[in-house]
C-alpha cells in the first residue's frame, strides 16, 4: 500500500491517535472525558509496545495503568464531584506563554534529533527481548534486589496513602 | 523503501507526546489534570525507552520500565491521597489556592 509495509501504517496510525488522545486530555474542559481520553492513549502505547513484540510490558501496562491507575483518577474525580462549570482556567496569557514554551522545548528536543543517525530497528516485531519469559529470566536474576525493594515501596505508598486519607489520626 | 522502523521516529513520537504533558502541566489549573499529564510524560519515556530495549536487543529497558511503573503506581496512589485531603480542606483542587507555603 503506497509503499509502505503494514507494520508502517499500524506504527502511523497508532501515533496519530496517541497524539491525538493526548491533545484530547490537555484539551477537554471535562476531567471525566480528560480520563477516558488518556485511558485511550494508554491503549494506543500497549499497541506500541506490541507493534515492537513486548508482549509483557503491553499487558502490564494495561492492568496497571488503564485498570488501576485510571479506575483511582475516576473514582477521586467522582468523589470531588468536579464538572464543567467548576474547572478552574487560566488566563489566556498565560495559555499562550505555556503553548509557546512547549512549542520551543519540541523544537529543541527535534532538532537536537535531527542530526543523530537513522537507525532502523532491527528486530522489529521478532525482537524476543520482551516475551515472559525472558524478560522474567534477566528480571529474577540481574533485577532481584530492586524488584524486593519495589514491593517494600508500594507497601510503603499503601500505608502513607491509607494514613494521609484518614479523617483523624488520633 | 525502508522495510523497518528507525528508531527516530520513536524518539519524535515520545518527544511529541512528552511536550504535550508539559504544556498541559503548565496550561491547566486544575490539580488532578496537572497529575494526568504527568502520567502522560512518564509514559513517553516509558515508550522511548522500550523502543531502545528493542533496537539493542537489550531486555534490562523492559526491565526500567516494569519499575518506572511500579513507582507511578505508588506515585499516583500517594497524590491522589494527597490531593483528596487538600480537597476535604479548601473545597477545591485549584492550583492556585494552594498557596498557603508562599506567605
Amino acid at each position: 500500500m503506497l509503499g509502505y509495509t503494514i507494520t508502517q501504517w499500524l506504527f502511523g496510525v497508532l501515533s496519530f491517535l496517541s497524539i491525538m488522545f493526548g491533545l484530547m486530555v490537555v484539551f477537554s474542559r471535562n476531567p471525566v472525558s480528560s480520563v477516558l481520553y488518556l485511558i485511550l492513549t494508554f491503549f494506543c502505547i500497549a499497541g506500541h509496545y506490541l507493534l515492537m513484540n513486548a508482549q509483557f510490558l503491553a499487558i502490564v501496562h494495561i492492568v496497571v495503568y488503564a485498570g488501576a491507575i485510571m479506575v483511582l483518577f475516576l473514582f477521586v474525580i467522582m468523589l470531588m464531584n468536579l464538572n464543567e462549570d467548576q474547572e478552574p482556567q487560566r488566563t489566556w496569557l498565560t495559555k499562550i506563554i505555556a503553548a509557546v514554551a512547549g512549542g520551543l522545548m519540541l523544537v529543541v528536543l527535534v532538532g537536537s534529533l535531527k542530526g543523530s543517525e537513522q537507525l532502523q530497528l532491527q528486530h522489529y516485531g521478532s525482537s524476543q527481548v520482551g516475551l515472559v519469559k525472558n524478560l522474567g529470566m534477566v528480571l529474577f536474576r540481574d533485577f532481584l534486589f530492586p524488584f524486593e525493594i519495589a514491593s517494600v515501596l508500594l507497601l510503603a505508598a499503601m500505608v502513607g496513602a491509607i494514613m494521609i486519607g484518614k479523617r483523624d489520626i488520633k | 523503501m525502508i522495510n523497518g522502523i528507525s528508531i527516530n521516529m520513536y524518539m519524535v513520537l515520545s518527544a511529541i507526546l512528552f511536550i504535550i504533558g508539559a504544556v498541559g502541566v503548565m496550561a491547566r489549573r486544575n490539580s488532578i489534570i496537572i497529575f494526568m499529564c504527568i502520567e502522560l510524560m512518564l509514559n513517553a519515556v516509558n515508550l522511548l525507552l522500550v523502543s531502545f530495549s528493542t533496537l539493542h536487543n537489550d531486555p534490562k529497558g523492559q526491565v526500567f520500565v516494569f519499575f518506572i511503573m511500579a513507582v507511578a503506581a505508588a506515585e499516583v496512589a500517594v497524590g491522589l491521597a494527597i490531593l483528596s485531603m487538600v480537597y476535604r480542606n479548601v473545597k477545591s483542587i485549584d492550583t492556585n489556592l494552594m498557596s498557603n507555603l508562599k506567605n
